[in-house]
């Protein structure tokens, strides 16, 4: 493999030095999954790795007392599938975590990476982007927050520039009544890459049939996971039912910019968007009310 | 060249690695333990699996830095104080589960991560698992039968032996 010199700062001040005194040559690494990978495939060489592995307080779960929901960049997704908080009360990111790569892959990939490698199927942003959730950059010119929905801009391109480390990122508190699920659309049990990747979050009025807010996120549906908002708007205030949903379906797999992938061609994928958001509908019915619908 | 110290199926080790090895290739071509295989180097098939503080990874992809003051078992490391095979080893013998043997050391640690967090696993468990541990040879049962033999009964705690030693 390429080589490159490997360093472990144990500080944000000193990550953020070391980027800024070797410039492009220099790139973040987390778990390592995706730069390794990256390296070895030749699509990258860095001649620097800086580790983020040592920086303290960048890992962990923990809502707060007004209930927003705290998650560090460095939080590895097999602490997130261990999460008993994550997955009472935010089942759709348990869903996603739960089936990212295997074992040996979620001990050590970090959520914050996922977002980073930025990949439209990114399994890990989808459920974040049905819960609303923003994220935290630290770099040379300071700290900055954005909205996950907003971070994207391509294939493997977000907002962050070249020295920011992303820290955080914070999920509002939950509205009362809320809950929801993510598919992840896949020809194998694990181990894959999914061919479509979709996800809600929904709160249901206190009659527990009419939808007060609803996040509809959608992966490998375009060039980076988008929201179907139109569907969104669609639903809000309406009747949660087969009927409605087949609606949001239709209005939500017409906001895709699909293409034809290895995984599936885009006629099909489209046409699981609305099979997918049925079922979503009804797993985040009965996950809020408890009933099997 | 930098140094390194960590603990090695029970031994402390130091040793001078360079920056850009992965714990893998560290392994095999630097302390010529060859129980751990390259199948894919790319995360994708496990049996480059070891478990690090008691978690299974893949070392194709794991920086060989990231191993300071770590707890590190290998395949090398699983056999009992009288240099005897494991319950693990013994049990996947007893049940057909290994034929050509390459995915074998990956299995058996994934399979030692599970048991040793989860002593009566599933079926469904077993398998998630080890999901991320590929074998072309026997079609999976075997090897699920043979860690479901050993979830039956309470597995006795072994102390890990480093090679060479009595």
């Amino acid at each position: 493999m390429h080589s490159f010199e490997y360093l472990k700062p144990t500080s944000l001040d000193e990550a953020i030095s070391l980027i800024e005194s070797h410039g492009e040559t220099a790139k973040f690494i987390a778990g390592g999954t995706d730069v390794i990978t990256k390296i070895k495939e030749k699509k990258m060489s860095p001649h620097y790795l800086i580790s983020l592995r040592h920086l303290p307080d960048l890992a962990g779960i923990q809502r707060d007392s007004e209930g927003i929901l705290h998650l560090g960049a460095l939080t590895t997704h097999r602490m997130l599938e261990r999460s008993a908080l994550i997955q009472k009360h935010y089942p759709a990111l348990f869903d996603a975590v739960q089936n990212i790569g295997s074992v040996q892959v979620r001990n050590v990939a970090t959520i914050g990476g996922n977002i980073c490698n930025a990949v439209p199927s990114a399994d890990g942003v989808i459920p974040l982007l049905t819960l609303g959730a923003h994220l935290t950059l630290v770099g040379p010119k300071g700290k900055r927050s954005l909205p996950l929905k907003s971070f994207f801009l391509g294939p493997g391109q977000t907002l962050m520039d070249h020295g920011e480390i992303l820290t955080e990122f914070f999920i509002p508190p939950l509205l009362p009544q809320t809950s929801g699920a993510y598919i992840k659309h896949t020809r194998r049990e694990a181990m894959e890459l999914p061919i479509l990747g979709v996800g809600m979050g929904l709160s249901l009025a206190d009659d527990l049939k009419t939808c007060l807010k609803v996040r509809i996120g959608l992966g490998v549906a375009a060039p980076t996971p988008i929201r179907a908002l139109q569907a969104e708007e669609y639903l809000t205030g309406k009747e949660v039912n087969t009927e409605t949903l087949t609606e949001v379906g239709r209005l939500a797999a017409k906001e895709t910019r699909m293409r034809d992938s290895i995984r599936g061609q885009a006629w099909y994928r489209r046409e699981m968007v609305g099979v997918l958001i049925n079922r979503l509908g009804m797993i985040s019915l009965e996950r809020i009310t408890g009933t099997k619908k | 060249m930098q140094k390194i110290v960590f603990q090695l199926n029970g031994h402390s080790v130091e040793a001078l690695v360079e920056p850009h090895w992965t714990l893998l290739e560290f392994l095999r071509d630097h302390l010529e333990l060859t129980g751990t295989k390259e199948g894919c180097g790319g995360g994708e098939c496990g049996a480059c699996t070891v478990l690090v503080d008691k978690k299974a990874v893949n070392s194709c992809l794991f920086p060989v830095l990231e191993t300071e003051g770590c707890e590190i078992i290998t395949i090398e490391g699983l056999m009992t104080p009288e240099g005897g095979l494991h319950p693990l080893q013994q049990a996947f013998i007893n049940h057909g589960a290994v034929q050509c043997g390459f995915c074998s050391p990956g299995m058996l640690l994934s399979a030692k991560a599970l048991l040793d967090e989860n002593p009566h696993p599933t079926e469904e468990e077993i398998r998630l698992a080890l999901a991320g541990n590929f074998c072309r040879c026997t079609g999976y049962t075997q090897i699920i039968e043979a860690v479901q033999s050993l979830g039956a009964y309470e597995v006795k705690e072994v102390s890990v032996m480093p090679r060479g030693e009595e």
